[in-house]
């Protein structure tokens, strides 16, 4: 077969791939929009009290960033919430990644509902349940109530990314270890840990990042404890002042900052 | 000790589950067929009445949502599938910077973009109100508080969560197969239709999955975007629980929307096994 032949049987279709990378592109251009305007409206010179239209550049929102109390504590609630939750999905998500990636053990597929539950359940109907269970158990909501409903909705998530990791790596290396004379733990601490790690790291990112930016489960049970989401919705008739643009800036900037350096240290792993 | 280990390892977990998923589920279940009031208290009195009341005075928003839903998660697939092709047989080796654009608007808080988003729609903002100076478009033009804008918003901010796992199927293909069709004289349309779509199937079912859950029982966007005529089912519930305080009604209809959407999903998931649709979704 002559490479000529080949060539006019095949479909090429290069203004088709042309107009796709295009359309590619457009609905990117589309997904970002809100967030150039969020970022553009940050330095608007406003006068009048809402800040629909551009009036001139100005840097005086990030001079004035925390002007506003309420918002800064909102913030400063959120970044709590975050870190607390956070760190326990962290510790008790990877834990069952662990258990459910490396052991066979009875209530293994119950486990597996469960987790795949948590996900598929909608924010919606988990944020009602559980004021349900507070209520019912005249449990008064508060940043406590908001950990616990925040450590729910991110546990499955850490779970399943922990788990996948935990399923690519070999147990002989475990094995070596031991007959090494490690100890469990110490075969834990210096080999099986530091496998997982990338999946716990990137779970754990996941986790924090879900958790800062929830907004449906925590209006059931923030109690009068207000977090950024909140705050944002609450003043959505009001008008929102340009402070929250400047800190959906900087949290914007912080995430895709961590977000490269972390692809950039996993490719430079890789080589 | 050997044996307990995965013991050990799962109970932190098993207890939150447990505690916080399922307890207050069979709460949930238990307020919605009391009766009372926030004042006095509620008592149980197994009224399944609740659930006919609440079916009555809301099955509007109830359908609503679910039309809502699924207008957007067809939207999203039209929208998406095309995008995910592109990417997954074209990107090269910048697959990874376009997913990443694609991503970008997460690290913005959802409600903050919907905000923005409902800003860009707004009748005089930079888009409309340009294009009502230039006399394109009439004065009295809008899309805040119609259908368009809150489906138009649901699509906007679930999209990437159909992009990705039909990217994630797509990309398993292998290109061997398609170069297989084309040699046996497939056409660009039979080869996509009878080889490419086939194999991104699982991809497109988890994609459905992931979108048409959240977007159905979203309260954000019809509350940001929508108008009084807009309300969706998430909307109600909120309100009935949290300025309301009528538990119970409450309770009925966030059961009768878990128990429509779980069905669906189960059914789904029993078609496809729960871990092939877990790893879409931890992809």
């Amino acid at each position: 077969m002559s490479a000529a032949t080949t060539l006019t049987r095949r479909p090429r279709g290069r203004f088709g791939d042309r107009l796709l990378h295009a359309y590619t592109w457009l609905i990117i251009v589309w997904l970002s929009s809100p967030i150039a305007v969020m970022i553009l409206f940050g330095f608007n010179d406003k006068k009048s009290k809402s800040n629909t239209s551009w009036q001139g550049f100005t840097l005086r929102w990030y001079q004035q960033l925390f002007d506003i109390s309420d918002l800064t504590t909102a913030l400063k609630n959120s970044l709590t919430v975050a870190v607390a939750s956070t760190l326990i999905t962290v510790v008790i998500g990877t834990m069952l990644g662990l258990a459910l990636g490396r052991h066979r053990f009875r209530g293994r597929g119950v486990t597996n509902f469960l987790v795949f539950a948590a996900i598929s359940t909608p924010e919606l109907v988990m944020g009602a349940s559980l004021l349900s269970l507070f209520v019912s158990a005249n449990l008064p909501r508060d940043a406590l109530t908001i950990i616990i409903a925040h450590v729910l909705f991110s546990l499955s998530f850490v779970t399943v990314t922990v788990r996948a990791r935990v399923i690519t790596l070999d147990p002989s290396l475990e094995e070596a270890a031991r007959d090494l004379g490690a100890t469990a733990w110490g075969t834990f601490r210096q080999v099986t840990l530091p496998a997982v790690l990338p999946g716990v790291l990137s779970g754990g990112m996941l986790a924090f990042a879900l958790s800062i930016d929830d907004y449906v489960v925590t209006s059931f049970v923030n109690g009068s404890t207000v977090t950024f989401p909140l705050w944002i919705i609450g003043s959505v008739k009001t008008g929102i002042p340009p402070q929250v643009n400047v800190m959906g800036t900087l949290i914007f900037g912080i995430g895709v900052l961590i977000a490269v350096a972390n692809a950039v240290a996993a490719r430079r792993r890789r080589t | 000790m050997k044996r307990l280990t995965p013991y050990l390892l799962a109970l932190p977990s098993w207890m939150w589950l447990a505690v916080f998923l399922v307890v207050p589920m069979a709460a949930m279940a238990s307020v919605s067929l009391q009766t009372g009031n926030a004042i006095d208290g509620f008592a149980m009195t197994f009224s399944f009445s609740n659930y006919a009341d609440a079916l009555g005075r809301y099955s509007t928003q109830l359908v609503r949502s679910l039309w809502y839903g699924g207008l957007a998660t067809v939207a999203m697939l039209v929208i998406g599938y095309p995008v995910a092709y592109w990417i997954a047989f074209k990107g090269g080796s910048r697959k990874s910077v376009y997913l990443f654009l694609l991503l970008l608007p997460f690290f913005v808080s959802f409600v903050l973009r919907t905000i923005s988003w409902g800003f860009l729609l707004a009748d005089d903002g930079v888009v409309f109100g340009t294009l009502k100076g230039w006399g394109l478009l009439p004065a009295d033009f809008h899309v805040l508080a119609t259908t368009v804008a809150v489906v138009g918003g649901l699509t906007y901010n679930f999209l990437p969560f159909m992009i990705l796992p039909i990217y994630v199927a797509l990309e398993r293909v292998d290109p061997r197969v398609v170069e297989a069709a084309y040699d046996l004289y497939a056409s660009r349309t039979a080869a996509f239709r009878r080889v490419v779509l086939p194999l991104s199937l699982p991809g497109v079912f988890a994609g459905v999955l992931m979108t048409f859950v959240p977007a159905t029982a979203d309260p954000v966007n019809a509350q940001v975007l929508g108008g009084t005529g807009n309300t969706m089912i998430g909307n109600i519930i909120q309100t009935e629980y949290l300025t309301n305080l009528n538990y119970p009604t409450a309770s009925a209809l966030s059961f009768t929307l878990m128990a429509v959407l779980l069905i669906g999903i189960f059914i789904y998931a029993r078609a496809l096994g729960t871990e092939n649709v877990l790893e879409a979704a931890a992809r």
